[in-house]
């Protein structure tokens, strides 16, 4: 998404099997997530209005993707009336090197950070550091994984995929501490002790956006640490970074999307802090910048646009029995999951041919969506695009052209089952479960049966036309 | 009105006491069942990969084979997604027009247009774990959704309640994809395994000693998974039940 | 061009066709009956604590009583002359010393909990994230049904920062472990005090 990514094929397949592959990590991610969804099911069982607020949701974010640049210019417009400046990037660099600027203005060194998955995107965090400016994530999850040198791997929970030990170690070796004290209370309260004075004297704060308000100029932020709030509120600069399809239309949407957005993420009806940001304070900055990086390309594509509704509640990613049992680090990218899967494609297909193969195409996803993208859907098509364009492996383009073939001809069909029926049965098991076996590594293969059903209607029930 | 039988080919190949019991079934119902010879392929694994030029020789034969039938009745719920879906790799005439929306799964068939209500020769004394494949179940619609808090309905349900002596056991996870997923069982079999191990343990925890579904793919997947693990559960298909088997 | 011209031109290409109405936005049976109750009952799921102003009580020396005399208190609220004021400070870093914050909200939420504070509210918007405990003073009778409705009144236009905020500080990013007071204060608790 950015300058720097390179085009090797993200292999999704090898992460994933190494994940599978630490049973104590995988067990617990796992069963996280799937309680994630388990909160969010008895939310949803508990408000009759669900479904008619995904219909709601879905149409809301449509409507306003069908007239973003009518929104964001009034948006813009109720924003500098408010005494908020605003700014315009087209791509990663822009954004970035907007960021720069303005805080080379306010000679600010030090930035205080809330969680945002578009400087993910951007690449931001080393930009600014090879610049000179030190960043302190505040959210603890992203903080972990900024102490620790990787990306989050989750939007709404960044760490799900570590175990207090973990968490334990990374602190030890960073920020001090016990490495054999994964107390996560402890841990928690060393975060919070040694991250405060870090906001405290921070000379600017940024922010993301979960929503902007066209009808009032206001940005939305929800979070359940407060980091938010005091990234925004203590420095006397105030940056936000949104991507454009953050806008909804009116105050009054946020009745539908607030809803929806907790409950779907966590399975809790709110999150702690739901702040509403319209103007800087008195003697204060307050900055937004509204970034394209790849959302208008996207919002061209016929079948694909309406992944732009996305709220980012993570609930693909906590229903998916893929995702669950793969860990967001493996998809190598900002957005993992079944949504990462129809975004990322679009950005470099090469790259990252590998997602939508990542799938059973089971359809959880698609049910859980709060803003109804039909995300199995996109998959399936993302998977006729890739392989039209020529980013499938060669080995396996050439084994479903040659099952294309086998399979068209009934002489070739029974020729090839009944050869797998003859292996299955004569060959020993150290050549049946060979490497060349996929199937084999994990499972028993059929028992082979004396006849193909076909060899048995043609005795018993043969042909009357 | 002849009605002819779609026999997929996993089932043909190495399970075909599945197909023999789908067309005894039939036949059981008073159905008039043809099964022409000469079966593939429906198509589905070269589509779900993308290569439709690669699914366009069996998609075409398979409309050749069934055209000429009224109805046609296949026991497997992820082939009968990708006739009623996709299956467009070849022109959409008249005729394959026709075909498309005149399959129907095995189950289906039973319980909308049979509405069979009874099935006096089966019995089945066992405890089953009942799995939807994720085709028939957001799919094709055979019965409600957990994502979506739905009024609870379920048609292989009300088909086996039918079945004297049988008992149902639901395991923690009742609609988690079992992990077959065509050819994602041996191009991400980590995960593939995984899901499979986890759904067996599921319903064996339980207390299923049979798991049943109205699709063999899953089955032989998960049968594969419980073997290897040394998880004693047994499998079967709903079409062998409802005809009567008896283990 | 510039960029703001290149991108609202590359979102007027791209326009989705068809026709996608705003939809209007119905209202939703909420919470009904007692108001008050569901409103504790939310917020003790968010991690919030509540207690009343026993009648007749002074609210200086009820929250003096329960907080002690160690614990520095500042106050939001013109109701509690008697301590020191939140605004009665340089720099807003400067309240890090806080133990507890006294603020007064405007009304609750009983669908989630919730209650709202803005800029007026506060008047040093880190007060409600500096102090190591919140005190939030809210009226028994303003308390609306659901979150829906709070969204359609006026008072989120007319404050520059509007935090809707329900229960302590959390996070649960170890290990899924619940803890409350995060960043922000390790403890809420609502005092229903009618407006004095």
């Amino acid at each position: 998404m950015s300058a720097t990514t390179g085009h090797k094929p993200v292999d999704h397949a090898a992460a994933a099997a190494a994940f599978v592959a630490d049973t104590p990590h995988l067990a617990f991610h796992d069963k996280r997530l799937w309680e994630l969804r388990q909160k969010r099911d008895g939310q949803m069982h508990g408000i009759p209005e669900w479904q008619e607020l995904r219909d709601l949701a879905s149409a809301i974010k449509e409507h306003t993707l069908s007239r973003l640049p009518e929104y964001l210019e009034q948006f813009e417009a109720q924003a500098q009336a408010n005494g908020v400046r605003v700014h315009w990037a087209r791509d990663a660099d822009e954004h970035n090197a907007t960021v720069l600027r303005i805080l080379r203005e306010h000679n600010a060194k030090t930035l205080a950070k809330s969680k945002s998955m578009l400087t993910e995107e951007c690449e931001m965090a080393p930009f600014l550091e090879r610049h000179g400016i030190t960043i302190t994530e505040t959210d603890l999850g992203e903080r972990i994984q900024q102490l620790d040198g990787q990306p989050p791997s989750h939007i709404v929970v960044p760490a799900v995929h570590k175990l207090r030990a973990d968490v334990a170690r990374v602190f030890a070796r960073t920020i001090g501490g016990d490495p054999d004290n994964s107390d996560p209370n402890a841990l928690a309260e060393h975060a919070r002790m040694t991250t405060r004075p870090l906001m405290l004297d921070a000379d600017a704060g940024m922010t993301g956006a979960n929503f902007l308000v066209a009808e009032t100029g206001a940005v939305v932020v929800c979070t359940n640490e407060g980091n938010a709030d005091l990234s925004a509120n203590l420095p006397r600069v105030h940056i936000v970074s949104a991507g454009v399809e953050k806008l909804i239309p009116r105050q009054a949407d946020l009745g539908v999307f607030i809803r929806l957005l907790s409950r779907s993420a966590l399975g809790s009806p709110i999150t702690q802090y739901t702040s509403h940001f319209r103007g800087p304070r008195d003697g204060a900055e307050m900055h937004i910048i509204l970034v394209d990086n790849g959302r208008s390309k996207r919002l061209g594509q016929e079948d694909f646009w309406t992944s732009l509704k996305c709220i980012r509640c993570g609930a693909c990613m906590n229903t998916c029995p893929v995702y669950r049992r793969s860990g967001g680090l493996s998809y190598g990218a900002v957005y993992s999951g079944p949504i990462g899967a129809i975004i990322n494609p679009a950005y470099d297909p090469a790259r990252y041919a590998a997602l939508p193969f990542a799938s059973t195409l089971n359809g959880s996803c698609t049910n859980v969506c709060p803003v109804r993208i039909n995300i199995h859907d996109q998959l399936y098509k993302w998977r006729r695009l890739i392989a039209e364009g020529g980013f499938l492996p060669r080995k396996k383009v050439f084994g479903l052209r040659v099952m294309g073939v086998v399979l068209a001809s009934p002489t070739l069909y029974r020729l090839a089952t009944a050869s797998a029926r003859m292996a299955v049965r004569v060959l020993p098991r150290a050549l049946l479960y060979s490497r060349l076996n996929a199937w084999g590594r994990d499972r028993e293969v059929p028992v082979a049966p004396k006849e193909s059903f076909a060899a048995w209607a043609a005795r018993h029930r043969p042909a009357k036309k | 009105m002849t009605v002819g039988l779609a026999i997929p080919c996993f089932i043909d190949a190495f399970f075909p006491e599945v197909g023999i019991a789908s067309l005894e079934l039939l036949e059981r119902l008073g159905v008039d069942v043809a099964y022409p010879q000469g079966q593939t392929c429906c198509g589905q694994p070269m589509a779900n990969n993308g290569c439709q030029g690669a699914a366009q020789g069996a998609e075409a034969h398979f409309v050749d084979l069934f055209a000429g039938f009224e109805a046609v009745v296949m026991p497997s719920g992820s082939c009968v997604h990708h006739l009623r879906s996709h299956f467009d790799a070849i022109p959409q005439t008249e005729r394959v027009r026709h075909l498309r929306e005149n399959t129907y799964e095995l189950v289906e068939y039973l319980h909308d247009v049979l509405r069979v209500d009874d099935f006096p020769w089966a019995e089945f004394p066992h405890k089953i774990g009942l799995h939807n494949s994720c085709g028939t179940l957001r799919s094709l619609r055979h019965a409600s959704m957990s994502e979506l808090g739905e009024t609870p309905f379920s048609k292989p349900l009300d088909l086996l309640s039918k079945v004297a002596g049988i008992e149902f056991v639901t395991p923690a996870r009742p609609d988690e994809c079992c992990g077959f997923g065509g050819t994602f069982s041996v191009a991400e079999d980590a995960v593939s395994g995984r899901m499979g191990l986890d759904k067996v343990r599921d319903h064996a925890a339980a207390g299923a000693e049979y798991i049943v579904s109205a699709d063999t793919s899953c089955l032989m997947h998960q049968q594969g998974c419980a073997r290897r693990a040394g998880v004693p559960l047994r499998f079967i298909h709903i079409a062998q039940i409802l005809n009567g088997a008896r283990a | 061009m510039s960029a703001r011209e290149d991108i609202l031109a590359a979102l007027r290409t791209a326009r989705p066709p068809g026709e996608h109405p705003l939809p209007a936005l119905p209202t939703f049976p909420g919470v009904e009956g007692d108001l008050l109750a569901a409103f504790q009952v939310s917020l003790a799921v968010m991690g919030g604590q509540w207690v009343s102003l026993p009648e007749g009580e002074a609210l200086g020396a009820f929250i003096r009583a329960r907080v002690g005399d160690g614990p520095l208190i500042r106050s939001a609220t013109d109701e509690l002359p008697d301590f020191p004021r939140v605004d009665a400070v340089n720099r807003p870093r400067d309240l890090e010393n806080v133990d507890v914050a006294v603020v007064r909200a405007r009304f609750g939420v009983a669908e989630t909990g919730s209650v709202f504070l803005s800029d007026h509210e506060l008047r040093v918007n880190t007060i409600a994230y500096l102090a190591q405990h919140l005190i939030v003073l809210l009226d028994p009778v303003a308390i609306l049904p659901g979150i829906a409705d709070a969204y359609r009144r006026l008072d989120f236009a007319e404050a520059r920062y509007v935090s809707l905020m329900t229960g302590p500080s959390a996070t649960a990013d170890i290990e899924g472990v619940m803890i409350r007071g995060a960043q922000g204060v390790r403890s809420l608790t609502v005092v229903f005090a009618p407006i004095g």
